[in-house]
């Protein structure tokens, strides 16, 4: 018996990519293994650890409790659409690595998109908050301190120099 | 005048690429390979009556299916049992895939190797297994009745009997004018990696050599295995560690069952194999460690210095000791800490149970014997009414008197002396830290408040850096670039930024020249692995001694070429120089070029190693008899012993005196690991050592019903914290270097976890009042505690 498939496009950092799946394709298998975006990471398969956190039209979203074929009409953003160079981060990206906030770097593409996401709604947070604002997140290394000094000095960042909005354009692919 | 990196701050050389996307973890490997699933046993003791696998082969995409009966030979055959051990007296080792039997929930049973991973499951839904249940032994209790046995051959389900002793303990004991018993237990946890195993592999049939990528901890361990498994020479087989998305102990197991099947397969199908363990599979198919029964029997003077130290314990090594007993091993002698009792005897029982097997994480054993180690401090202090530091540091190992040789062997088969460190000063340190002194006052205003509020002591000593050893080899290219290779992998402790620190110091280059490989057998064959906080005292040592036979060869090289003495030279920036004549000089790169006589020029560079170039002596061969082309070197670091790291943490916490939720309010570190390569990455590590060892001492257990189900396998369950049960941590650093290595560096990876759990057992002991026996604890135990207390002092009370 052969699986059926569908057929979608979905915008991926503002690219749209044309591509056949079963139905039951998860979106974090259909970034990573079908378009080889694999920036994004799988670390519990059920939606708690935060890993995989992409952002569809803006909104953190879990890719493995998602399927590929809900994602047409949506805006899709993965770590490599904050920055996929290093002459091209994002203030969190960058104040990941001034603040030694990752070292596996496992779960840290899930804390990106995720702290993304919070500072461009809540650009002054406190320590408390910042803490608060990460804690949907599991990561097994740093204790998560430096990362709530990483998401502070972000935003610092951010204010010291606002960010010509890194997006790509139109593409197909 | 180049700034010195060693100690320096340094940011990140793996970052940029890890925070843009472009990390190489297993599972981003291998898009077209195919993928696997297993069958895992449900139960956790059966035999095996018939498998059928019919109905899997339907399942559209399916390419193999493989039961243990298809495996040939050596692949077939019991792993390997990597650490044997005089007193392992009945070791036993699992199969690639079940054979006849199964010994826990979650042994490989049937691999099905398909188009992607859905089809691979779906065929894996298809298998019928028929299974004869046998009684499952769970818990230390079940294991030590032995009313039924995980291994016939197992009497008792005690795999290892090990009893270690210096001094008279009896005749201390019966003399000492206090004696006190305790009796304690600590439950499983795991290391619990975000990314689990993985393997893929890919056999080029034209070259007849397979290509293993593997999320291990060692890559050479993965490959000698292999090797030896799958009958091929080692010269035919390179594993490479891609990324590895945290390991803290459970990838230095090795082989997995899939690190033997997976490249198995790939050469029998002329096929690339993936396989990527998921969360299940690695809760129930990797490793567990902690779970612990201990008796301590404890006599002390008037002023609590301890004259006898008896130790029994009862440890849990699952279903299978392919890892020997390294983890009680690590606790008999471990347990000592900073501590010098008159007289020590440890005695173990290491038990099969239905369960996990058991191998090292973070801490490997230690944390069990600072638990029971600083129960016991507590206790002597308690039964004396003496403050519990000052116990402490009555029974401390003092300055004068390292090395200190504790008279019993340690986990590496070598004494267990420890080199350095100074505990009264740690001491000192931690209560000027945590306000030792000021928290009788805090305790009182806290109480008025309403609240209350405990204070926690734990102190370690870990051996870190234990041998047998690792390499460093560096290249000098042409253009200047700085090749580091070691063989030990990386996890995520900034290898790649640590070791380019020293090698740029060593060699006089700038940092950015330099670049580190670590885990390629192709560029380090020779290697043993990350583990026992050995990173950076091995490989660093490593590479510092590597960079200095390079330095050697570069000076010896420009010495001809500027016709001065090799003495009067000095590297800085990348630029040889004559030491108060700057301007007579030559680059590394122009050196890395007269290195390597050549008589084909590539580039521009090349043309001055040609034998037309220039003047030479027609008397001498090119290439001195003492000499090797290129300007590169490699040397290995192999010390005597471990080198012994230390600290204590203190923590404040406060238990709400209605629900009795546990929350820490403070949480204070002093770590002494010697001369710290890269602070920065000592005080990750120290966090997120402290957050792990949280989890273990407040929320993480494995609970298995009596049929051997592991009940929490996932992350719903088994509750991992996140950055809202974490404390804030406040550190502060002792340098006393290791006289052992060319460095002066100890081990840091492991140290923020180890006395975690005792730290918090302290304080809530502190706080309630009654004596704190098992971790780790949650609010309801605590709850249920406090009742029981209340219960037997209500008694006690109308008594008459």
């Amino acid at each position: 018996m052969t699986e059926e498939t569908y057929a979608i496009a979905v915008t991926v950092n503002g690219v749209v990519y044309h591509r056949s799946v079963p139905g039951r394709r998860l979106l974090s298998d259909f970034l990573r293994h079908d378009l080889e975006l694999t920036g994004t990471h799988v670390g519990c398969e059920h939606g708690v650890c935060g890993a995989c956190t992409v952002l569809v039209d803006g909104e953190p979203m879990r890719s493995c409790l998602m399927f590929a074929v809900s994602a047409p009409g949506h805006e899709i953003t993965t770590v490599e659409g904050l920055g996929n160079t290093p002459e091209a981060m994002n203030p969190v990206q960058q104040a990941f690595i001034e603040c030694h906030g990752l070292q596996c770097g496992f779960c840290t593409p899930g804390f990106l998109t995720t702290i993304t996401a919070y500072l461009r709604d809540h650009p002054d947070p406190t320590s408390a908050e910042a803490r608060e604002a990460i804690s949907g997140n599991l990561c097994r290394c740093t204790g998560y301190q430096n990362i709530v000094k990483a998401v502070l000095r972000a935003a610092e960042i951010a204010r010291e120099a606002p960010a010509a909005a890194s997006t790509s354009g139109g593409a197909s692919a | 005048m180049s700034t010195r990196q060693f100690g320096a701050p340094v940011q990140r050389r793996e970052d940029p690429r890890l925070v843009t996307g472009n990390g190489r973890y297993l599972d981003d490997l291998g898009h077209t390979a195919y993928e696997c699933a297993f069958l895992r046993s449900p139960h956790a003791h059966a035999r095996i009556v018939d498998i059928d696998i019919a109905d899997a082969f339907e399942v559209d995409g399916v390419v193999a299916i493989y039961l243990h009966e298809d495996l040939p030979g050596a692949v077939g055959e019991p792993l390997p049992l990597l650490i044997p051990h005089p007193a392992l007296i009945a070791p036993r080792t699992g199969y690639c895939l079940a054979k006849d039997e199964v010994n826990h929930v979650g042994e490989a049973v049937v691999m099905v190797v398909a188009r992607d991973r859905y089809v691979a499951e779906d065929a894996v839904a298809r298998i019928q297994v028929e299974w004869s249940p046998l009684p499952a032994v769970v818990g230390l209790e079940r294991a030590r009745e032995a009313a039924h046995l995980v291994h016939e051959e197992a009497a008792g389900n005690i795999s290892a009997h090990l009893l270690q002793s210096v001094g008279d303990v009896d005749a201390a004991l019966a003399s000492a004018p206090h004696r006190l018993t305790l009796d304690l237990s600590i439950e499983r946890s795991a290391c619990m990696p975000m990314e689990g195993k993985g393997v893929y592999a890919r056999w080029d049939a034209q070259d007849e050599k397979l290509r293993i990528y593997s999320s291990t901890q060692t890559s050479t361990g993965v490959r000698a295995a292999v090797a030896a498994k799958l009958g091929l020479p080692l010269a035919k087989v390179e594993c490479i560690a891609p990324d590895i998305g945290g390991g803290f102990g459970a990838k230095i197991m090795h082989p997995w069952p899939e690190e033997v099947l997976i490249p198995w397969a790939a050469r029998l199908l002329g096929h690339d194999v993936k396989w990527t363990e998921d969360r299940r599979e690695h809760f129930i198919s990797s490793s567990h460690e902690r779970g612990q029964l201990q008796q301590v029997e404890v006599g002390f003077d008037d002023e609590g210095r301890i004259l006898a130290l008896d130790v029994k314990f009862w440890h849990d090594n699952g279903s299978y000791t392919p890892y020997g007993i390294i983890v009680p091993i690590i606790t008999s002698t471990q347990l000592l800490g900073p501590y010098k009792p008159r007289s020590y005897r440890v005695e173990f029982w290491s038990m099969y149970t239905n369960t996990v097997l058991v191998t090292p994480y973070r801490g490997a054993g230690r944390p069990q014997g600072c638990f029971a180690m600083e129960r016991t401090m507590d206790a002597i202090a308690a039964q004396l009414g003496i403050d519990r530091a000052e116990v402490r540091s009555r029974n401390f190992i003092l300055p004068q008197e390292m090395p200190y040789d504790h008279g019993l062997m340690f986990q590496d088969g070598r004494p267990l002396k420890y080199d350095s460190g100074d505990f009264p000063a740690s001491l000192a340190k931690l209560k000027a830290l945590v306000g030792w002194d000021d928290f009788a006052a805090y305790r009182e205003q806290a109480a008025a408040e309403g609240r209350r509020v405990g204070l926690g002591i734990g102190c370690y000593v870990e051996g870190t850096g234990v041998g047998p050893y690792e390499g460093g080899h560096i290249q000098v290219e042409t253009n200047g670039r700085v090749n580091v290779a070691t063989g030990l992998t990386t996890q995520g402790q900034g290898h790649q930024t640590i070791l380019a620190q020293i090698v740029a110091d060593e060699l006089g280059v700038p940092l950015d020249d330099v670049h580190v490989t670590t885990g390629d057998t192709r560029r380090m064959a020779y290697a043993v692995g990350t583990f026992a906080s050995r990173g950076a005292v091995m490989s660093g040592n490593a590479v510092a001694l590597a960079a200095r036979v390079v330095r050697a060869k570069a000076l010896r090289i420009a010495a001809e070429a500027l016709e001065v003495s090799a003495d009067d030279l000095d590297i800085a920036d990348g630029i040889i120089s004559v030491k108060g004549a700057p301007d007579t000089r030559i680059a590394l790169s122009t050196v890395a070029v007269l290195s390597n006589p050549l008589r084909y020029a590539f580039d521009e560079s090349a043309k001055a190693a040609t034998q037309f170039a220039g003047t030479f002596d027609p008397d001498k061969p090119p290439i001195a008899d003492d000499e090797e082309p290129g300007l590169e070197g490699q040397d290995f670091y192999s010390p005597t012993q471990a080198t012994f790291a230390n600290g204590m943490h203190a923590a404040i916490v406060e238990t709400d005196p209605v629900t009795a939720e546990i929350t820490i309010l403070r949480y204070c570190v002093i770590h002494d690991c010697g001369m710290m390569v890269n602070p920065m990455i000592v005080e990750g590590q120290v966090h997120g050592g402290v957050a792990q060892g949280v989890g273990g001492a407040l929320y993480e257990r494995m609970f298995y019903d009596e049929s051997g189900q592991l009940m929490n396998a996932s992350f719903m369950d088994f509750l991992i914290p996140y950055a809202s049960e974490v404390p804030h941590v406040e550190t502060d650093h002792l340098e006393t270097p290791s006289p052992l290595n060319p460095l002066g560096i100890k081990g840091a990876g492991e140290a923020g976890t180890i006395p975690v759990t005792a730290v918090i057992a302290s304080a809530i002991e502190d706080a309630e009042g009654f004596p704190i026996r098992s971790m780790p604890i949650n609010p309801s135990e605590l709850w249920a505690l406090r009742r029981e207390h209340s219960q037997a002092s209500a008694t006690k009370e109308s008594a008459p």
